[in-house]
This record gives C-alpha cells, structure tokens and sequence, in this order.
C-alpha cells in the first residue's frame, strides 16, 4: 500500500506544475479568459509538444498509456492555475470514447493528431429535458442510405467552439430513455447542418449550444457498434468524472491555503483575524474537508475500474462527497475573505466559481448521491442480530 | 500509488482470519452479546480474554511494538487488515491503556527495570492499566492539573483526584501525571509522569455513572500514596514530553473506521427488518440518504487513515494528523450510533438490564441502542475534545 508518485509520476507531476507557474500566471490567465476564442493555442501547442495530450492514451496510437491516476495528477495541477484550455473535453472525454469505440482506422487517423494537437474534440450528449441522464437522448439518426441524417439539440457543449469535431449522441432505436439504441457519430464541426452557438460560462469557460438540422453523415462516421454506445458513454463519463473531481480537489487546496493566508494577513480591531477561534475552527475544517476529498479521490482512483460495478460506486462516492466538499471550503473561503471574497477583482472568487461548476458537471451531489445508494441498495438481507458498537 | 493488497498482504490477511476463526473463544462473544444485550457490565475477565490469547500469539496483543519489546511490529498495512478483520469478526477490542498508551512510553523512556517488570504483563494482558491524566479541574486543559508528588526520601508522596479513570475499578496499575514542581514558570514544566500500583494503601476508585446507566469511569482519590521513586519515567518534570508522545503515538485505530463499518453494515440489517409506510425502513429515502452520507464519510476516512499509516511507514513520525482521525472518527461513530438508535423507533425507549426489570422486549437486535447513543456522546469529549483537536490542528497544521 503507498500513495507515493511513481518517478514517471513525479515527472509528470513537476512538468504540469512548472507549465502552470510558467505560462499560467493570473494576468495571462486573465487575458486568455477575455479574448475573443476563450483559450489560447500556443498552450495547446506546448501541451503537445510535453506529451501531455497524450497522456491516457495507448502507446500504440504515439500516447503515453497512462491511468486515471496519471490524468489525476494533470487535473489537479490545471485545477491549481484554473487553467481553461480544453483538456478534459478533448483529451479524456472525447479522447477516450475515441479510444474506446473507435475502429482501427478510426484511433489511427484521430488519435495522432489529437496528441500532436491538430485535432480537438468535444463531446455533445447533454440535452435540454436529460438533465445529467446519459441515456435521456431525442436526437434522432435516421438511416438514409448510406447515410445518416441527424437532427436534434445538443446543451452546454464544454469546448465545442475549439473543436474541430464532435461527437454526438443519438438515437438510433428505441424511445427516449432507453439505454440500447444509442449510436454515436463523429463528424466534422463544420459540417452543414450543425450550427454552434457559443458562450462564455459563468466560470470563464466557454461552452455551445449544438443545433442539429438535418446533418448528413456517413456510416463511418460511426463510433462503435450501432446502437450500443450508452456502456462506453457511462464509463468514459465517469473516467472524466474522476478528472473533474481531480480538477476540484487542486482547487480545494488553492482556496484552503490561500484563505489562511489571507486570514493571517488581514488586520481587524488590531490583529491578525486569525487569532479569533471561530475563524481558526472555520479553517481546520476547511481543511478537513479537503483532505476528506482527497482521501476519497484517492479511493476512486485506485478502485478497480474495470469493474464496472466498483467503478460506478466508487465514482458516484467520490464526486457526492467531493460536491459537499467544494460547497464548504468554496463558500467558508469568500466568507472568510469577506468583501474581497465577493469581487472579480480578486483571485478566490473564480476558484469558487469553476469548483461550483465541477460540482455540477457530470452530475451533481445528489445525483451521485441516488446512483451510490441504487448501487449500494442491494446486497442488504434482515438479520436479528444485535448491532454491537463497542463500549468506552 | 497502489492500495492492492500484494500477495504477502493477502496471505497474511487469512492468516488472521484464519487464527481469529480457531481461537476467538464462541464463550466470550456469547458473554458479551448477552451482557450487552441487557445493559450489563462487562467482567475484567471479558475485557482482557481475547488480549491474553493475543499475547500468546507473535506478540499480536501489541501490533506496533518493536519486536526488541516482544510485539509483532505489523507493517502499517498488515496494521490495518488485523484491525478490519478483528473488527469484522467482531472480537472484543484491546484495552488501549496498556497497549497503546503506557507500554509506548516505557519502551520509549523507561529505564530497563520499568521494561522488565511492565512490557511483558501489558502484552500479555495479565496486568490491567488505566490512565491518571484528567482531574475535576483539569478536563481539556490537562496542564493545569493539581495532583502533587512531593519527594520524600525513596519515595513520592501522591496526593489529589484524577477523574474519567476509565475502567480503574478493574486496573492493577495506573499511570498518572503528577506535579512534582508548582513553582515551575510554565504549567506544562513541573510535571512528572508516574506509575502507581492500585494496590497501594490511600488509593480510592469511586464509580461514576454514566446517563446511559454503564460503569466505565470512575474517580480515582490519592491520599498520601507513597509511590517508590523507581517509578518515575524518564525525568523528574519532563513529564509533559512524554503525556504528549502517548497523545500522537498510536494513529492506527484511533478513527475506529473498522468498528464504524461493521456498524454500518448491522445498521442496514436492522434497517431491512424495521418497517416505515408499509416498507423496509432501508427504502425510505431520508434514511437511505443518511447511510450513504455516512458511508462516504467513512471511505473518505479511512483513505484519510491509509494516507496517514502510508506517512508513517515513510518513517514520518506521528504528528497532528491524529488530531483530524479523532475529530472525524468520533463525528462518524456518533452519527453511526445514532442512526442505530433512529432505526429501531420506539424501541429506543426501554432500558433493560437495571434493577427495575431483567425482562427483554422488543427485537434482540434493539435492545439498548439508545444506550449507546447516549454514551458515545462522550465521543467527542474524550481526549481532548474536537474542539481542543481544532486547536491544535490550528497551531501546528495551519501555523495559527
């Protein structure tokens, strides 16, 4: 048992954390979140020339063939500088339902240059009434020949407007929540027939809506079997999801330390407004509960995965758990910075705003709380046995 | 970062299993379950059975002793799989006094007579300890405390009152932390930690009751006890290094994240039996949420614990975490007691085993439920309340 970096790890570690002090400085980071495109590509560049955009993918496609604890430690550190460019949307999600899916041809003309940078996906599969429900899917593909032809509304696409492909989930068979009958399609984002309106989010990244009119595909645009996507969907989701959760707990640790710092600093009625206890126990609970979240990403990201019935528990554990996490330490830090807190001006209020949004994507708290107490549910039998919680 | 079990780590874990399967006496769980059952006292004989057959074992009574002291110097996984798998099959736990607490500091800083005449009755269970730290005046400001040692020829004369002495109507020996000089400039400078024989004329233990009916702590009176100066620690007014070393020394086990687990999963149990609007009370939604919420809490914890035990074996001595192990593992055992008691309705209400009645009623598994919840409020004052754990989180994480 050890929780301890592997050397390649350690590297790996050091180079994300050298990128974000290096290049992701607050006023740069400022600028990239003001600027017309939302990110910027000389970043993009330099992640692939680090080999990062390759990292969970097979070295037989030119990746690195790392784990989630791998995609943990990038997370964590991007979570550090709030970094905004499209990694997760590209690399992990679309990344790995491309990886999962795809036909050898398929990895062999995508994966490469999704890991030297030239091509970046994002995955549409949320829509208005589906809320966080992977298999709520109305658009339609409807066969058509050779063809395919799609119509449908795709929401909140994170990193559509960067991507130069997308993929989409439609139905193909069945009726509306169905799992089976699901098929997904990448195609071209500049295709005829979808229409991208794009925006800013409320935590400076940039997201789509995804109009779907009529869009014409061909058969090999296909990913996977057809009909039978919704098994990869869930499972690359929750992968992403543990990202996201990674994502969140380096967040966690800025808001945590920099809000004892802050404490420590600001002066009221003539002192340090951390020598007050009530402030001092708000802070060891901040504390607390980060190293709570922790602890549990740590338990997801060394669950066995591949189990996908551990792997669903253990990822609806740690993203409900981290959720409650991410309300305390994010609301107990603008709390604690008082009016400095509330304005944009100052740095800890957007690490409150994207750990918030973490906690909605993919899901929030109690959606992975229903999903770990439906998978969790059974297994339970009566006994009469006298419970024994031992005395002194 | 890997937590697989390798495959030393899982033939060790049916070694236990295996051992606790063959030897664990089917006499003394009946015992315990029915005294529990009705409220009663547990017998010295209950509380230090399981301990005596340990003892015999690889010095399994004392998991993180160094060999040199006749423990077993588990690994801080195999630390960890004893402790899941003793409290799966649900074993009698080990008295920490001895164990964990005493025998530490004397291997630590006792002279070589303490090691000999202590270490081998605290391993094998034959002699019970208890502890002499608080007083009525001296709760979570232990340094503050009164108790005196004068020093008269050979020996200490011992005079004041320690409180909360947990199970001292059963010890042979106490440790306790004693003044031995008031004019000291600081508190914390003029104490001296000293081993008292129970047996020793002036020595009084008088039983407190606890709200749940139990007998577990008591008031333990000096009064001119003459204690022999061989049974000081270390030196005379260091005594508070050493009160601090035993507080951080033993992490493994102080979150009770195996015991809560095995709570939780009995709570379930319970939950499937009981019925509310014509279901299985384990259906109704706000009860399932608040297993859920506990059961999260306790993964997170006992990854917090792992990262901990992992730290250690890194051969990082104990520090401050152990102050965030007790302030979550007691919020869990307390929210795990009182989901027991909530689960069982209005059978919550009798108190069985006191001299008004001997009857049972209700389900077995009900019976004194409430019992618990009550006294695991204790819990979060118990050393060092969560609030004095914040403290010092405060100072010697944070830099507060």
């Amino acid at each position: 048992m050890n929780f301890d970096y592997t050397e390649e790890q350690t590297l790996l570690d050091n180079m994300v954390t050298s990128f974000v002090r290096d290049n992701y400085d607050w006023d740069t980071r400022c600028n990239i979140v003001k600027s017309e495109e939302g990110w910027k590509e000389e970043n993009w560049k330099q992640f692939a020339e680090l080999g990062l955009l390759g990292v969970p993918f097979d070295e037989a496609y030119g990746g690195l063939g790392g784990k989630s604890a791998d995609l943990m430690i990038v997370m964590e550190q991007f979570g550090k500088g709030l970094v905004v460019e499209p990694y997760l949307p590209t690399v992990i999600l679309a990344g790995g339902l491309i990886s999962k899916l795809g036909s050898e041809k398929q990895k062999n003309s995508i994966i490469p240059e999704i890991i030297s940078g030239n091509v970046r996906c994002a995955f549409a599969y949320a829509e208005p009434q589906s809320r966080f429900d992977l298999n709520d899917v109305k658009t339609s593909a409807v066969i058509n020949g050779d063809d395919y032809v799609l119509n449908g509304f795709k929401s909140v696409v994170f990193g559509a407007g960067m991507a130069s492909h997308l993929i989409i989930s439609a139905r193909t068979d069945g009726d509306q929540r169905s799992e089976s009958g699901i098929t997904l399609f990448i195609v071209d984002t500049k295709s005829d027939g979808l229409t991208l309106q794009n925006y800013p989010t409320i935590d400076e990244y940039r997201a789509s809506e995804v109009i779907i009119e009529n869009l014409k595909v061909s058969k090999d645009s296909i990913l996977g079997e057809v009909n039978m996507a919704y098994d990869a969907i869930e499972e690359i989701v929750d992968i992403s999801t543990i990202a996201a959760c990674s994502e969140a707990v380096g967040i966690l640790q800025v808001l945590k330390d920099s809000t004892t710092e802050y404490c420590k600093n600001r002066k009221q009625f003539g002192q340090s407004i951390a020598k007050n206890q009530v402030i001092q126990h708000r802070l060891v609970d901040m504390m607390i509960e980060y190293e709570q979240a922790k602890s549990i990403l740590y338990m997801a990201v060394t669950a066995d995965l591949s189990n996908s019935d551990d792997r669903r528990k253990a990822v609806s554990a740690a993203k409900a758990r981290i959720g409650k996490a991410i309300k305390f330490v994010g609301e107990s830090a603008i709390q604690l910075h008082g009016g400095m807190g509330v304005v944009d001006e100052y740095m800890v209020s957007h690490y409150f705003k994207r750990a918030t949004m973490i906690g909605v994507l993919f899901g929030n708290t109690d959606y992975h709380m229903k999903r770990y107490m439906t998978l969790t549910q059974s297994g339970i039998s009566s006994s009469d046995e006298a419970i024994s919680v031992s005395v002194t | 970062m890997d937590t697989a079990f390798s495959n030393e780590d899982l033939k060790f874990q049916s070694e236990i299993r295996d051992f606790i399967k063959a030897n664990y006496p089917q006499e003394l769980r009946d015992s315990i379950n029915s005294k529990r059952k009705l409220g009663k006292e547990l017998s010295r004989e209950d509380l230090t059975a399981w301990h005596k057959i340990l003892g015999k074992h690889n010095g399994w009574s004392a998991p993180s002793w160094p060999k040199q002291y006749g423990g077993a110097e588990f690994t801080p996984t195999q630390k960890y799989i004893f402790e899941q798998e003793c409290a799966k099959a649900e074993c009698q736990y080990i008295m920490p006094f001895g164990i964990n607490m005493v025998g530490p500091v004397i291997y630590t800083f006792g002279n070589e007579e303490q090691k000999a005449q202590h270490l081998p009755g605290i391993l094998s269970g034959e002699v019970f300890w208890c502890q002499g730290y608080s007083e009525p005046g001296s709760g979570s400001d232990l340094a503050s405390l009164k108790t005196s040692a004068v020093k008269e020829g050979d020996h200490y004369i011992v005079n004041g009152q320690k409180t909360w002495t947990t199970m001292a109507q059963y010890a042979d020996w106490i440790f306790c932390l004693v003044r031995t000089n008031p004019d000291a400039e600081k508190p914390q400078q003029g104490i001296s930690f000293l081993l008292i024989d129970m047996k020793t004329p002036g020595v009084t233990v008088r039983p407190i009751k606890l709200m749940d009916g139990s007998h577990e702590v008591n008031e333990t009176w000096f009064d001119n006890v003459k204690v022999p100066v061989e049974n000081l620690i270390g030196q005379e007014n260091m005594g508070w290094t050493y009160a601090k070393f035993l507080l951080a020394h033993e992490r493994s086990g102080i979150a009770g994240v195996a015991r809560s687990k095995k709570a939780i999963e009995r709570i379930k149990q319970i939950a499937s039996s009981e019925m509310s609007y014509g279901e299985p009370l384990i259906q109704d939604p706000a009860f399932k949420a608040k297993i859920a919420a506990a059961e999260l809490e306790l993964s997170a914890l006992e990854y917090t614990e792992l990262r901990t035990l992992a730290k250690d074996s890194a051969g990082k001595g104990p520090g401050p975490e152990s102050s965030l192990l007790k302030i979550k593992g007691t919020d869990i055992q307390q929210a795990v007691t009182e989901l027991a008691m909530e689960a069982v309705g209005y059978y919550a209400n009798p108190h069985l085993g006191t001299t008004l009645s001997n009857e049972y009623v209700g389900p077995d598994y009900a019976t004194n439920l409430s019992g618990t919840y009550f006294n695991f409020r204790k819990a979060s004052i118990y050393g060092g309340s969560n609030e004095i754990q914040r403290n010092i989180i405060a100072k010697m994480v944070l830099g507060l």
